[in-house]
């Protein structure tokens, strides 16, 4: 039998974790009001998959009522982070926030599970990681069968931790780091930029990587692609493995302090708003706090930037004939609050025309690695997103964040549709690309 | 409860459908009333009334407690499992299963969310009028059961106004059809409304049979500030003596006004003793019409400002003082008591002015939003449950401001129900007499006593 761990053990453990939480806690009135807005619960509608069951548990163990068991574990586990009970909460509690310290308390009284103990070794070790991710490129065609005209690969054997039918992305067999010196010079630089790439564009979606260069050449913009960059800390965090989660931070703040530069780009809405939250993860160490904030304050997704920033150039632009859809990745629309920039990125498309599809900005199911371990789950949410999709009468998918892509991606040849789904820069380097040809 | 028991209800509804974990069962030891937590034994979610019906002859044989559950989102603790037992929890209960629009009726099952009910009928330009705060999650069978009400109450009414049928399990398992599609029907006792509004002490409601109304053409929002309670009182009687009958008709007194304005900043002077808010809808000729008139009544009683909505971007702005009322309120302290104390709607001001005075007097913070066109007020109590004795004072505080209702004519509650948090002054309202007959009703319908015992009548 487990250890069962009581809120004593954790108490003593640590008690400014504990008096943090108790406070925040109770500030939840139970309204039920989160239940209107949490796809998980729409699936399962049970309480323990909602941020009101959380809470409530969280108090549990707390007060001694409960002890951070398995179950516990677990139903910390079913939440997809997309932080849509925390935008529709009346009393502004920070559900997504407190859930994680959940899996927190859990990660320190209990461990972590050992396959994310095996992937977090391998993250904490940038070298080894990259490494196993090239090797991953060299062989991936032996294993992964690749599906013709899109980003996507099923596996040809049965894969631990994964559902036989799923499509992912295929790994590149060079990495986006590779194929580019670190510093991008242009003509005349009106800024100069580092990008901060992500692991799923570095050695999956290489191509999103090559459009946000190609975008930014095209405004006159050096790019610069520090090479010791490393995975900006989002899945160790979202496990609740805080003290490496601020170990990454740290790594990630020194390194893009060494070059200097305008401007920090991301092309993905988590990895983005990781960067923008260091302040908070790094909150009670004083230098690294204004260190990380230095950083954040630099920080744009990449519509962003183009919009708000550069006012990106329209003129070279030529046309792209097809109809679009946008997918607002929970990170965007609730964690960064970025939606209006895709749009205009997409609207200043020659030839492009856009259709809003119904809930645009509901979760689709990904929530990064939980549609790994949730995969029916995440399916059921999923088809709901892809049916929305399929009444746009849309070619194309737009949507800023690589593994809703992916989940996305999935969900459409599951259903037997043949929508592409792309980044949103993507499309905007396509039309500079036709404009090229006029 | 034995395991054989929990072994018997997983043979009745299947090993999936029967939750048994602590986890699980603290997770439904709750509803969203302040102070009122107890852990079940089981949670079982039936997919039929079938197997709902042999849950109750198992239950009521073995004298093991029933507390029927929806979304679990009502303010009376209504669906606390105060004795243990048993949590049935109707989430498979989702069907809409017929929406009539030759009788303008909809069949539904009770698991069904009201929005989404009224999302379907909306579809063929009708309304379900009742809209509880919540009715984004509540179900179908919560509301009914609470006799839930809303914004729209004054004129279009409660819950009860819109159930003509009812499918009910009783306690014994006999499956009882009330009711129908029939919009005149005198046949007998007034069953569904007995079952409606019975906080689940009576039966479990499995299917509910709901009246349809065509949604309004038109519609036009006013705001009103006065720096007189009572000049806002007179206008609030000036324009049902007009003879309009506006859909909503909101009022906020200073407390809420300034905890809005410090918290959503939407332009309230803080010195405004009320503002009122006003909706009327129909026909869009009557409606300008009715829009003018309510804008004079407010004029003539000395309304310090008046504004009215031509866009809906402006009745957005307008509205968002009210929708602001709650959150603002409920950020201001962990814990939040929304109670819904009902006066004749003459009596709103003497009820505010109570209700000041008793937060006053016991040094509790109170705000009071709600309904004033229908005399429905929310005084909304903010503190600390883990502070003692502070919760000594909100308690006699609550009790003073439920006498003062009394006093007034008034009622405990005019769309949350009584369930345990507002037992203890039943008899107050009721007298000994009417308890009797309502404790009298439950011993015959529920001898062994096993629906969401001890409340809404008490121990019988």
């Amino acid at each position: 039998m487990t250890k069962q761990i009581t809120a004593g053990d954790i108490n003593a453990h640590d008690k400014e974790l504990l008096n943090d939480l108790q406070d925040a806690l109770a500030n939840c009135m139970k309204c039920g009001n989160c239940m209107a807005v949490c796809p998980i619960y729409k699936e399962t509608s049970k309480e323990s998959s909602v941020a009101r069951g959380k809470i409530s548990l969280m108090e549990a163990v707390l007060n001694g009522t409960l002890p951070i068991t398995a179950g516990f574990d677990t139903i910390m586990a079913k939440c997809l982070n997309c932080k849509s009970c925390t935008s529709k909460c009346p009393c502004g509690v920070k559900a997504d926030e407190l859930i994680l310290r959940g899996r927190h308390a859990a990660v320190k009284a209990r461990g972590l599970h050992p396959i994310k103990k095996n992937v977090f070794r391998l993250l904490r070790n940038r070298q080894l990681f990259d490494f196993a991710l090239k090797m991953g490129g060299t062989f991936g065609p032996l294993t992964f069968k690749k599906i013709p005209g899109k980003m996507a690969a099923v596996s040809r054997f049965p894969m631990p931790g994964m559902d036989a039918k799923r499509a992912t992305a295929p790994i590149s067999s060079s990495p986006l780091r590779s194929q580019h010196p670190e510093v991008i010079k242009v003509a005349n630089p009106k800024f100069r930029v580092a990008f901060f790439t992500g692991c799923t564009i570095n050695y999956m979606y290489t191509d999103v990587g090559e459009s946000v260069i190609n975008v930014l050449k095209e405004n006159d913009v050096e790019v610069v692609i520090p090479g010791t960059q490393h995975c900006c800390g989002t899945p160790v965090y979202v496990s609740g493995d805080f003290d490496l989660a601020k170990e990454m931070a740290k790594k990630t703040i020194e390194t893009f302090e060494k070059f200097n530069v305008d401007y920090v780009i991301g092309a993905c809405g988590s990895c983005t708003e990781a960067l923008k939250e260091y302040p908070h993860w790094l909150h009670d160490d004083k230098e690294w706090h204004a260190r990380a904030e230095k950083i954040a304050k630099k920080t744009y997704e990449i519509s962003e930037f183009l919009v708000d920033v550069l006012d990106f150039r329209k003129d070279t632009l030529g046309p792209v004939n097809a109809t679009v859809t946008m997918h607002d990745p929970c990170h965007m629309v609730r964690g960064l609050k970025v939606t209006k920039q895709p749009r205009d990125v997409l609207k200043a498309i020659p030839g492009l025309n856009f259709v809003e599809m119904k809930d645009c900005d509901r979760c689709c199911g990904s929530g990064g690695s939980f549609s790994l371990a949730n995969y029916e789950l995440s399916r059921q949410i999923n088809d709901k997103k892809v049916a929305n999709i399929a009444n746009t009468k849309a070619d194309i998918v737009a949507t800023s964040c690589g593994t809703c892509r992916m989940h996305i991606q999935d969900g459409i040849l599951q259903n037997n549709m043949n929508q592409d789904v792309v980044h949103t820069v993507q499309l905007l380097d396509r039309a500079y690309q036709a404009g090229k040809r006029k | 409860m034995q395991n054989t028991h929990i072994e018997a209800l997983k043979k009745i509804v299947g090993q999936d459908h029967v939750l048994t974990s602590p986890e699980d069962l603290y997770t439904y030891s709750y509803d969203a009333t302040p102070g009122h937590a107890h852990m079940p034994e089981v949670v079982v979610i039936p997919g039929n009334t079938q197997e709902i019906s042999e849950i109750m002859k198992f239950a009521n044989e073995n004298k093991i407690p029933v507390y029927t559950r929806g979304s679990g989102t009502n303010l009376s603790a209504g669906t606390v499992p105060t004795k243990g037992g048993i949590v049935l929890l109707m989430a498979r209960f989702n069907k809409i299963i017929e929406v009539d629009l030759e009788n303008l009726v909809a069949v539904v099952e009770v698991g069904v969310v009201v929005a989404d009910l009224n999302d379907e009928v909306a579809k063929s330009g009708l309304i379900y009028p009742p809209d509880p705060g919540t009715v984004a999650t509540a179900t179908m069978g919560g509301t009914i059961s609470e006799n839930a009400g809303g914004l729209r109450g004054l004129k279009y009414g409660v819950s009860k106004h819109y159930v003509m049928g009812l499918e009910v399990v009783l306690a014994n398992g006999d499956i009882l059809k009330t009711g129908g599609k029939n919009v005149k029907d005198v046949s007998g006792y007034d069953m569904t409304k007995l079952f409606t509004g019975a906080e689940g002490t009576l039966g479990v409601l499995t299917r509910a049979i709901v009246k349809l109304v065509p949604a309004p053409e038109a519609r036009k929002s006013m705001m009103a500030i006065f720096k007189d309670l009572d000049d806002a009182g007179k206008a609030v009687s000036g324009i049902i003596a007009a003879k309009i009958i506006p859909a909503t008709l909101e009022i906020l007194d200073n407390a809420t006004i300034r905890t809005v304005e410090d918290y959503a900043k939407v332009g309230l002077p803080l010195d405004a003793e009320a503002v009122l808010l006003i909706e009327v809808d129909g026909i869009p000729e009557v409606v300008e019409k009715e829009a003018v008139k309510v804008m004079d009544v407010l004029k003539s009683n000395n309304a310090a400002e008046v504004q009215i909505a031509k866009t809906d971007a402006e009745r957005d702005q307008l509205w968002a003082a009210r929708r602001a009322a709650l959150p603002a309120l409920a950020k201001l302290r962990p814990t939040t008591y929304v109670e819904d104390a009902t006066v004749p709607r003459s009596k709103v001001p003497a009820f505010l002015k109570a209700v000041n005075d008793i937060a006053k007097r016991n040094n509790v913070t109170i705000g009071t939003f709600g309904h004033a066109g229908d005399g429905n007020m929310h005084p909304t109590i903010v503190c600390d449950l883990r502070n003692k004795e502070e919760m000594e004072r909100v308690y006699k505080a609550m009790d003073e401001m439920f006498k003062a209702a009394v006093e007034l004519n008034g009622t405990l509650s005019g769309e949350h129900g009584i369930g345990l948090g507002k037992l203890p002054w039943m008899e107050l309202q009721h007298g000994p007499q009417g308890m009797n007959a309502m404790k009298a009703i439950k011993r015959a319908l529920d001898p062994n006593l096993i629906l969401n015992p001890g409340k809404l009548v008490g121990e019988c």
